[in-house]
């Protein structure tokens, strides 16, 4: 119970007759990254809002370090850090300026300003640009400073909206890295709705369609349910369909166009070594192998058990 | 609470509008400083029985801040528009709600972030009657009333302002509703009758008591109403935008 830091215990959150977030119950352990992972308009932000204390349930609770969050007092906010979708920045101060005033507003005096700032900036690759204003970073660098600003009073928990929406795929990737960075110390907490963001990232995935949990999966669990029985198979010089049939463990086998062909096999049949080594005994021209994985959508569809598509990407 | 002061006036002093605010507050004052002291010369020449001190200090000083009240009016909803509003319009107020600071906290750092500012443009109009020292000493206790009620009136418009700013989306919507209910207590009793419901709650009547040179405890505490009220109802608006 110890190394538990954040509940959220049957949340509810109505706008009005539309309820954004139904029944939804998770908990955070110290040293995990949490996905809140659905499509656009699934409830994460509200989520996301209501664990930060931004937000007041409508029903249920969300327990931090053991305490209540609507009861007790101001200051168990220390213990959080929160990074809304954009970035909460003051385009006209620099970020030294900033990062400081943030340290302090989170209850940091004296000295301890300085060194938090120092700290972040090395931990979020801000030295460079310490004394650039804010307003004229690029995007990448201006997340950068909205997670060094969620993490400069080192909460327990750290609470990150989208944390890489709108960033180029080098960005992407610098604060992947920064995030999985932080875990070791922080226990992290994060929405997405792009499904490989959530499998390269957390320990532990929630999928959320329109405010209920669908699924709760560890990364080894998501994995295994995004796993397919089918290949897709790229061959030069493709064979009859007969011999692709009589591989051991192929069930079946369709054309996709005139080169490609989907290669349905049984769960348990390690296929892919099977058929390359049968690709180069029978010179078939082997330039393509695929192990297919289902989509968010199929997820969704076979979780939530209707066939309308979720608007996302 | 003041670190989200020094902040609130450090990014007011970094932007342009502060500035532009202050050099035309200035201009515009100066010339009404020039025709109070015209006035006054001609009539010291009109009626030199007039005992000197007093004649000078209240006809310059009184004109003087009589037209920045008006001003001030005007100014007032301009700066305070944008304390809340822009900062739920940045998602930055996040950052504020989740600090480990109460509603009150955070609605008080605001507002003495923006009343340091108004206390710099106290001091810079009363350089302009000082710098009569020159040429005759002025009433000083009637400078300092005149000098406390323009910072109380900037008190007050400012709670007002930072009201209107935490309930509107905009910060426009912030600055015309505050404007309006500014330039509605101050035209309550243009009249000057002063008598009754509408004298006690005229803006107009309070600050006209503390400019005629007199500190009375009505007046003052007036002033502190209007701001408390307005800065009680701020912190409230800062709870319901967390629960909806």
């Amino acid at each position: 119970m110890s190394d538990i830091l954040l509940v959220a215990e049957q949340l509810y959150r109505h706008y009005g007759r539309v309820s954004a977030v139904q029944e939804l119950s998770f908990s955070l352990a110290r040293g995990q990254i949490l996905g809140l992972l659905g499509p656009n308009g699934a409830g994460k932000s509200t989520t996301l809002r209501m664990l930060a204390g931004l937000l007041v349930p409508s029903a249920g609770r969300v327990w931090l370090l053991g305490e209540d969050l609507q009861q007790a007092p101001p200051r168990l906010r220390a213990a959080l850090g929160y990074l809304p979708e954009q970035p909460p920045l003051y385009p006209e101060l620099r970020v030294a300026e900033y990062l400081a005033f943030c340290a302090r507003l989170r209850g940091l005096r004296g000295a301890a300003v300085a060194a938090a700032v120092a700290r972040v900036c090395e931990q979020c690759g801000l030295s460079t640009v310490v004394q650039r204003v804010i307003g004229q970073l690029s995007r990448g660098y201006q997340q950068r400073v909205g997670i060094a600003q969620a993490i400069i009073h080192e909460p327990a928990v750290v609470i990150l909206d989208e944390p890489t929406v709108g960033l180029d795929p080098v960005q992407i990737q610098e604060i992947r890295n920064l995030i999985t960075a932080l875990s070791a110390r922080h226990a992290l907490i994060l929405s997405t709705h792009i499904l490989p963001e959530a499998q390269a990232l957390c320990s532990q995935v929630l999928i959320i369609k329109a405010g209920r949990a669908v699924l709760s999966e560890t990364r080894a669990g998501l994995a295994a349910r995004l796993h397919t029985d089918s290949l897709l198979l790229g061959l030069r010089r493709p064979p009859p369909l007969a011999l692709l049939q009589a591989v051991p463990g192929v069930s079946a086998v369709a054309w996709l166009d005139a080169q490609r062909l989907r290669v349905q096999h049984r769960p348990d049949a390690h296929l892919a070594e099977t058929l390359v080594a049968a690709a180069v005994a029978g010179d078939w021209g082997l330039f393509e192998l695929i192990p297919e994985q289902r989509s968010l959508e199929h997820i969704f569809v076979a979780l939530a058990g209707d066939d309308t598509l979720p608007g996302a990407d | 609470m003041w670190t989200i002061a020094r902040r609130e006036l450090f990014s007011l002093l970094l932007s342009p509008l502060a500035w532009v605010v202050l050099a035309l507050m200035q201009a515009v004052l100066a010339w009404f400083f020039m025709l109070g002291l015209d006035y006054y010369l001609y009539q010291r020449s009109a009626l030199p029985i007039l005992p000197e001190q007093q004649g000078f200090t209240f006809i310059v000083v009184h004109t003087l801040f009589d037209r920045a009240g008006v001003l001030l009016l005007l100014i007032a909803p301009l700066l305070s528009m944008r304390l809340i509003s822009e900062e739920r319009r940045q998602q930055r107020l996040a950052l504020l709600l989740t600090a480990p600071l109460s509603n009150t906290q955070i609605v008080l750092g605001k507002y003495l972030g923006l009343l340091g500012f108004f206390s710099l443009l106290s001091l810079l109009l009363s350089l302009m009657p000082l710098s009569l020292l020159a040429g005759g000493s002025p009433d000083w206790g009637h400078l300092a009333a005149a000098l406390l009620g323009f910072w109380c009136l900037a008190a007050a418009a400012t709670a007002v302002g930072l009201y209107f700013s935490a309930i509107s989306p905009h910060p426009a919507l912030a600055a015309i509703g505050s404007f309006g209910v500014l330039l509605m207590l101050w035209l309550l009793d243009w009249s000057g009758a002063g008598v009754g419901v509408v004298g006690a709650l005229s803006l107009y009547q309070h600050y006209q008591g503390l400019l005629s040179g007199v500190i009375n405890s009505a007046d003052l505490s007036y002033f502190f109403s209007l701001t408390g009220i307005f800065l009680i109802l701020s912190a409230g608006q800062l709870r319901r935008l967390v629960n909806p």
